[in-house]
């Protein structure tokens, strides 16, 4: 397997080869176009074949050969490799799907020549935070993916834009200074940063610290994931971004914030003392989500909510601390992130053909155009949890796995999910109603839907279903990462072997230790942290 | 051993840093939360240095002996973050000079949506008007009354 190990940063080095590329020829926006697409293509590729090899054991690179604690990793676990494969996939299909609107809007006139670097760095801070074995790896892939992510939400720098952009940028940084601020505290507590060695050394600092340093990462992640009540910021800056923009946000980035939980849940602070509190943060985020969607009159800000709503679901397989409730929830993510990139794809279709997103105005386009009400009507059916879609899948595997749990809790978790899915179906449906079946309240203006940009939605769409389809192995998949996920010795194995260290090489001090290995230094650190 | 008891000044400073941050945090003017940011950002970089231990040494063996080495990698790692806190503040320095030149300032304003949102929910009323739910004197028996009766009763 070793002989495979070069695939580990390709997801996150070609993207950035790309885009330093692209952001020299941004005279020829052919040349971006091509360029973009093969990257994107390529880190599929890559991503598919991960997937395969991940399911045989992690697979691990240490960077530039320096061994593990002290050099920096990159883990392709099952996990990992899922998140990614689904990702890239996204990643293309709303690309093409851009240019598809550039084409049809003739960017010749305006360039937005920054849009394509800007977009692959996206790309890799993605797979950097995915990939992390790090926890500074890890914020490192944030930043790349949130400073890209600043970008994409202003561009063009409209007044609109630069309101919701500063909201969502000031809270994003305040995130980022608290994750920021938790690495130096949990660096004074242990002494590393590394996940594995973190894994080894935070049960054996005192709990009360390990308490704060949970909290302070779970907050950090919180925002990033959009956790009630950390979650105003979303609705408020995502509608305004471009369609594409706004489909790739809401697919990927709090997933990265709910991935990033779930890794530290299962491998850090596997004590389950906070377990009790996100199945509480769980509850509210569904339901007040979802009643946030219910009285929006805008599509695009309803969706908005029902993407927070959802959230609750994937912390909520997160909370139940079981192999089956963290299955589910792996499986919930991968199909969230396809079906809420799709239905922001298609409301951006909606937009083009009826000239609005507000609910008000929009009437009559099942009659005007039925092949848009057909690739709206699956995903949104998907969304709401409608059987046999994938959304129901694994909306049965959270209710199951919850009433296994058997705690009042639990039971209450339960009748959420199952009132917020109901609420989820009113949402969308009086959507529908609205804006396919409703008698335009004025005559919506003739517009036609270009192919190029059909055909990605039409794609997104067949991959939502194609979710459907191979649900079982797909399920199974989760399934085992999950349970690789509940024993975090397996994950300390595969990156640190019995002396403590990777596979790559790093001269040991004159002594024969390094300050590192040295066994008195976390007692020391422990200290540090308390006073 | 590694001593790891913090430098007084540094922590002071620290808390400093945060209290000043914080308070400029909460205002509503770009360029506030900006030095607010730098100044929390500063501090967050301090406390990497109090993570890493008590000053010493280059870390190069052969030139300081292992116990006078200090710790490189916070080092290392304040060096990322301020390069990071370098590159956002450029970035939301531009964006508050764009809301200068749209707006004539650079408050973060409110968002219209919400507004028209809470607007519909004291108005208590419904959001549009269906054909089916719009509403005449007439009870349901009247129009009953008044649609054509089949059974042959009406006719007689």
């Amino acid at each position: 397997m070793s002989e495979f190990t070069w695939l580990v940063p390709l997801p996150v080095v070609m993207p950035l080869f790309a885009a330093g590329l692209t952001l020299a020829l941004y005279r020829h926006p052919r040349a971006q176009r091509i360029i973009s697409v093969v990257a994107l293509s390529l880190m599929v590729v890559a991503g598919v074949g991960l997937l395969v090899l991940a399911d045989s054991g992690p697979v691990i690179v240490d960077i530039g050969g320096w061994a593990a604690p002290v050099g920096i990793d990159l883990v392709a676990d099952r996990l990992s490799s899922l998140m990614l494969t689904v990702s890239s996939t996204v990643l293309l299909c709303v690309l093409l799907y851009s240019l598809g609107q550039g084409v049809t809007d003739g960017d010749e006139a305006a360039p937005v020549s920054i849009y394509h670097p800007t977009y692959l760095v996206l790309a890799a801070g993605v797979s950097n935070a995915f990939l992390a074995g790090d926890l500074f790896n890890l914020y490192v892939g944030f930043e790349i993916l949130l400073a890209a992510s600043y970008v994409l939400l202003t561009l063009g720098g409209t007044g609109e834009r630069i309101r919701a952009g500063s909201i969502y940028v000031v809270v994003a940084l305040l995130s980022s200074l608290i994750f920021l601020v938790a690495i130096a505290m949990i660096y004074a507590a242990t002494g590393t940063v590394n996940l594995a060695q973190l894994a080894q050394r935070l049960p054996e600092i005192d709990p009360g610290v390990r308490l704060v340093l949970q909290l302070l990462l779970l907050l950090a992640f919180g925002i990033k994931a959009a956790i009630f009540p950390l979650s105003a910021w979303l609705p408020d800056s995502y509608p305004t971004a471009p369609a594409p923009v706004t489909a790739v946000f809401a697919g990927l980035l709090t997933k990265v914030g709910v991935y990033a939980i779930m890794r530290t849940q299962t491998l850090l602070f596997t004590d389950g003392r906070l377990d009790t509190l996100l199945m509480w943060l769980a509850l509210a985020t569904m339901v007040i989500g979802i009643l946030g969607a219910v009285a929006q009159n805008d599509i695009k800000r309803l969706l908005s909510f029902t993407l927070v709503s959802h959230i609750g679901y994937m912390i909520f397989g997160i909370a139940l601390a079981s192999k089956a409730g963290l299955g589910a929830s792996i499986f919930y993510v991968a199909h969230h992130i396809t079906v809420q990139t799709t239905l922001f794809l298609v409301v951006g279709l909606i937009e083009r053909r009826g000239g609005t997103t507000s609910l008000e105005r929009l009437g009559g386009l099942a009659k005007l155009a039925p092949g848009l009400a057909i690739l709206f009507f699956i995903p949104a059916m998907n969304l709401a949890g409608i059987p046999p879609l994938s959304g129901f899948l694994g909306k049965v595997g959270l209710l199951e796995a919850g009433v296994a749990q058997g705690t009042p809790l639990a039971y209450t978790l339960v009748i959420g999910s199952v009132v917020t899915s109901l609420l989820t179906l009113y949402a969308i449906v009086k959507a529908w109603n609205k804006a396919f079946w409703q008698t335009p309240p004025e005559a919506l203006p003739e517009a036609l839907l270009p192919g190029t940009m059909v055909g990605p939605t039409a794609a997104l769409v067949g991959l939502g279903l194609l979710l459907t389809a191979v649900s079982g192995p797909l399920y199974a998949y989760a399934d085992r990462a999950a349970g690789t996920m509940m024993e975090p010795s397996n994950y300390i194995d595969a990156v640190l072997d019995s002396t403590g260290r990777g596979q790559g090489d790093s001269t040991l001090t004159t002594d024969g230790t390094s300050p590192a290995d040295d066994p008195t230094s976390t007692d020391d650190a422990t200290q540090g942290g308390d006073s | 051993m590694i001593d790891m008891s913090p430098n007084i000044v540094l922590v002071v400073a620290i808390g400093a840093l945060f209290i000043t941050g914080v308070y400029l945090l909460l205002e509503r003017s770009l360029t506030r939360v900006l030095i607010g940011f730098i100044l929390i950002g500063n501090g967050a970089n301090l406390l990497f240095l109090v993570a890493g231990g008590r000053a010493g040494g280059p870390p190069i063996i052969g030139q300081t002996p292992v116990e006078d080495m200090s710790d490189p990698l916070p080092q290392a790692m304040v060096l990322t973050a301020i390069v990071i806190t370098l590159a956002l503040t450029a970035f939301i320095l531009a964006m508050a000079y764009r809301s200068w030149q749209l707006h004539g300032h650079d408050e973060v304003q409110d968002d219209l949506e919400d507004r028209r949102i809470v607007r519909l929910a004291a108005k208590n009323a419904p959001t549009y008007n269906d054909t089916d739910s719009i509403e005449d004197s007439e009870t349901i028996d009247e129009q009953a009354a008044e649609a054509r009766d089949e059974t042959g009763n009406g006719v007689a």
